[in-house]
């Protein structure tokens, strides 16, 4: 169990991580998820005692990282691979490590051969490559047979039979009752992982809720449909509490209606009660990967200022402020993608209307999640 | 206990620090060799056992290299992080490393002391090396003591610096340039040399010893004896190991 409360750093002029508030609970596993830069590693240090907190504080079981005995038998961490010298054989970094915390040294053979390193054991890591070293960050980690473990982007650069294994390998260790913590700036890699999220993004918590509700709140679907007789539709939808927006005629696409929170079996139903004739009635799901980078990406717009200068260049194909195809028909408020973000699909709306934009000055205000789950950030 | 096996285990499962050890020996015992082989009879009185000890400088800075390494490698290549994942509290584990460190080049230099000694007794033997007088044992003896308080200084200084070129750079600077020019300030020159910790320290070795020998210089009116010197040039070095400790701990990893 890993509790941080209001935790802060400050590196110079950068805020790295801002009030953060989460808990991590035991027998499952917990994503950590951000974009590169969020402040995932610099919390990870944090919980570790290597970088000393500018304000908050976060704890592990109720007690300080630095006020552990024999932190290895609690604690298990994979920051980064490549803590090892290059000159040093696996075992004899092993063997140091174990006998830093009175671990038995035919310990560290059994590390060796859960992560299948037994046979290369004695050569020197500097020649290991990524997915060996990998292997060996986490035999460390395991070395005390800890209740709490900490990987950060632990699949970074792995193939994928290295993915999978890792993958497999934390919800064992989840099943087992440990608390599992793992970071990825990756969503699709969450998603098949961590059964927990906690989102940040700029240093700030976004949201921590379970990832299936976090997925339906990202996955937002909408449904367009066109007729002849577009008004007449749009009072009959709007007449049973569907959420409608219309989309303005534009070079390459009649107007359309988009309907929220239905299904297309819903809306082709209820024309049909009314006779009503459709022209076009499809469905349009966003990327996971564009709704979470609008997520965490208006939290980045929001601390630099404003959204007017991150918004897409005029004219990026489908971006919400070009000419746009059908599914850029309702840019929402503030929520422009960062620019660069606007080459793949576009979702076809806010996912989370309230997670970007805002007023300076004002705290950004946390995704809301439709989840019963969701827990909300801000005061504790 | 445990942290200075741990620390055993780190120091001897890489090359560079037998490489560090093996060049500190054979440099200073070879060239005492090389001198006590070159001295000709006429010479021979020179030969003292305070003569065989003039190259152990040499031996000193590529330990005090070895023990800068030992800490700056950690910072280098991230394994300090490890090891203040294994010892939160930072300072037993740097205090057990400095322990087998500068140990460990306390006996090199000692090894290396009376290597050179015996060496010349063995190319030499009618030469005047019996050790009779406090003073010719300091002179030889005394050697390991210095060896592992330069030690100490080095590590101090690279838990400072972090970098291996940083700490290294520095170390050389100071030994060769500051404490060898600094006296050659007028009028002031003479009480900053007073001060100096490793001319001070060096003042343990061969305090006593005439000032016309070829073994290590010997400074005349210090204000120390030899063993005053030793206990200055000791405190100069834990205080900047001192230093090292704190910075390390207040500093993130
Ligand atoms: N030691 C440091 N000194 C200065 N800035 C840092 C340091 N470590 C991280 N940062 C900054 O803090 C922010 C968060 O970094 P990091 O925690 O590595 O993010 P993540 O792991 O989520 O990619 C980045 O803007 C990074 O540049
Ligand atoms: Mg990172």
């Amino acid at each position: 169990m890993i509790e941080a409360r209001g935790l802060t750093k400050r590196y110079g002029r950068t805020t790295a991580v801002n009030a953060l508030t989460f808990s991590v609970q035991p027998g499952k596993v917990t994503g950590f998820l951000g974009p590169n830069g969020a402040g995932k590693s610099t919390t990870m240090r944090m919980i570790l005692g290597l970088d000393h907190p500018s304000a908050g504080d976060v704890r592990i079981g109720g007690r300080r990282y630095a006020d552990l005995k024999e932190p290895l038998r609690e604690v298990g961490a994979l920051l980064e691979a490549k803590w090892v010298h290059p000159n040093r054989s696996a075992r004899s970094h092993l063997r140091w490590m174990a006998a830093s915390n009175r671990i038995p040294a035919k310990r560290v053979d059994e590390v060796l051969e859960i992560v299948g390193l037994t046979g290369v054991a004695g050569r020197r890591a500097g020649g290991y490559s990524l997915g060996m070293a990998q292997r060996l960050g986490i035999a460390v980690a395991l070395l005390g047979d800890p209740g709490v473990l900490l990987f950060d982007e632990p699949v970074n650069g792995l193939d994928p039979e290295g993915i999978l294994w890792i993958r497999q390998f934390m919800h064992r260790l989840a099943h087992e009752g440990r608390t599992v913590f793992v970071s990825s700036h990756l969503l699709s890699e969450m998603a098949l992982t961590a059964q927990e999220l906690i989102v940040i993004g700029r240093g700030r918590l976004i949201a921590q809720t379970s990832t299936k509700s976090f997925i339906e709140s990202a996955s937002d679907s909408s449904v367009r449909v066109r007729g002849p007789e577009l008004a007449r539709l749009y009072g009959v939808l709007t007449g049973q509490g569907l959420a409608v927006q219309e989309a303005p005629a534009t070079e390459d696409s009649p107007a359309a209606l988009i309907v929220r929170g239905t299904s297309t079996e819903q809306v082709g139903e209820l024309a049909g009660t009314v006779g009503l004739v459709l022209h076009e009635l499809t469905e349009s799901r966003g990327s996971l990967e564009q709704a979470f980078i609008q997520m965490t990406g208006g939290d980045v717009e929001y601390q630099a200022g404003g959204h007017t200068a991150a918004g897409p260049a005029p004219g990026v194909p489908g971006g919400p402020g070009g000419p746009g195809g059908p599914s850029a028909a309702f840019p929402p408020p503030g929520a422009v993608p960062p620019p660069g973000s606007g080459t793949g699909p576009v979702p076809p709306g806010p996912v989370t209307p309230g997670a970007s934009g805002g007023p300076a000055g004002a705290p950004a205000p946390p995704a809301p999640q439709p989840g019963a789950e969701a827990r909300r950030a801000g005061k504790p | 206990m445990t942290l200075l096996t741990v620390e055993r285990i780190k120091l001897f499962s890489t090359r560079s620090p037998w490489w560090c050890m093996i060049i500190a020996v054979a440099l200073t015992v070879g060239l005492t060799a090389i001198f006590s082989a070159a001295t000709t009879s006429d010479d021979l009185d020179s030969l003292t056992p305070a003569t065989t000890q003039f190259a152990y400088n040499f031996g000193l800075v590529v330990m005090m290299v070895m023990a800068a390494l030992a800490v700056t490698t950690e910072y280098r290549f991230g394994t300090i992080r490890s090891t203040f994942l294994a010892v939160p509290g930072r300072t037993p584990a740097l205090l057990a490393k400095t322990v087998v460190v500068a140990g460990l080049a306390g006996i090199v230099g000692e090894i290396t002391a009376i290597a050179s000694w015996a060496l010349a007794k063995v190319i030499q033997p009618d030469a005047p090396l019996a050790l009779d007088t406090s003073q010719e044992y300091r002179n030889v003896f005394g050697v390991g003591l210095i060896y592992l308080l330069a030690a100490v200084f080095a590590i101090g200084l690279a838990l400072l610096i972090r970098h291996t070129a940083g700490a290294v750079v520095i170390m050389l600077v100071y030994l060769f340039l500051a404490e060898s020019l600094l006296p050659v300030i007028p009028r002031i020159g003479d009480h900053i040399q007073d001060w100096l910790p490793f001319i001070v320290g060096n003042n343990f070795i061969v305090a006593g010893q005439s000032e016309v020998s070829d073994g290590p210089p010997v400074i005349e009116g210090l204000p120390f004896g030899p063993w005053g010197s030793l206990v200055y040039f000791a405190v100069v070095c834990l205080v900047l190991l001192a230093a090292g400790l704190v910075a390390a701990k207040r500093r993130d990893a």
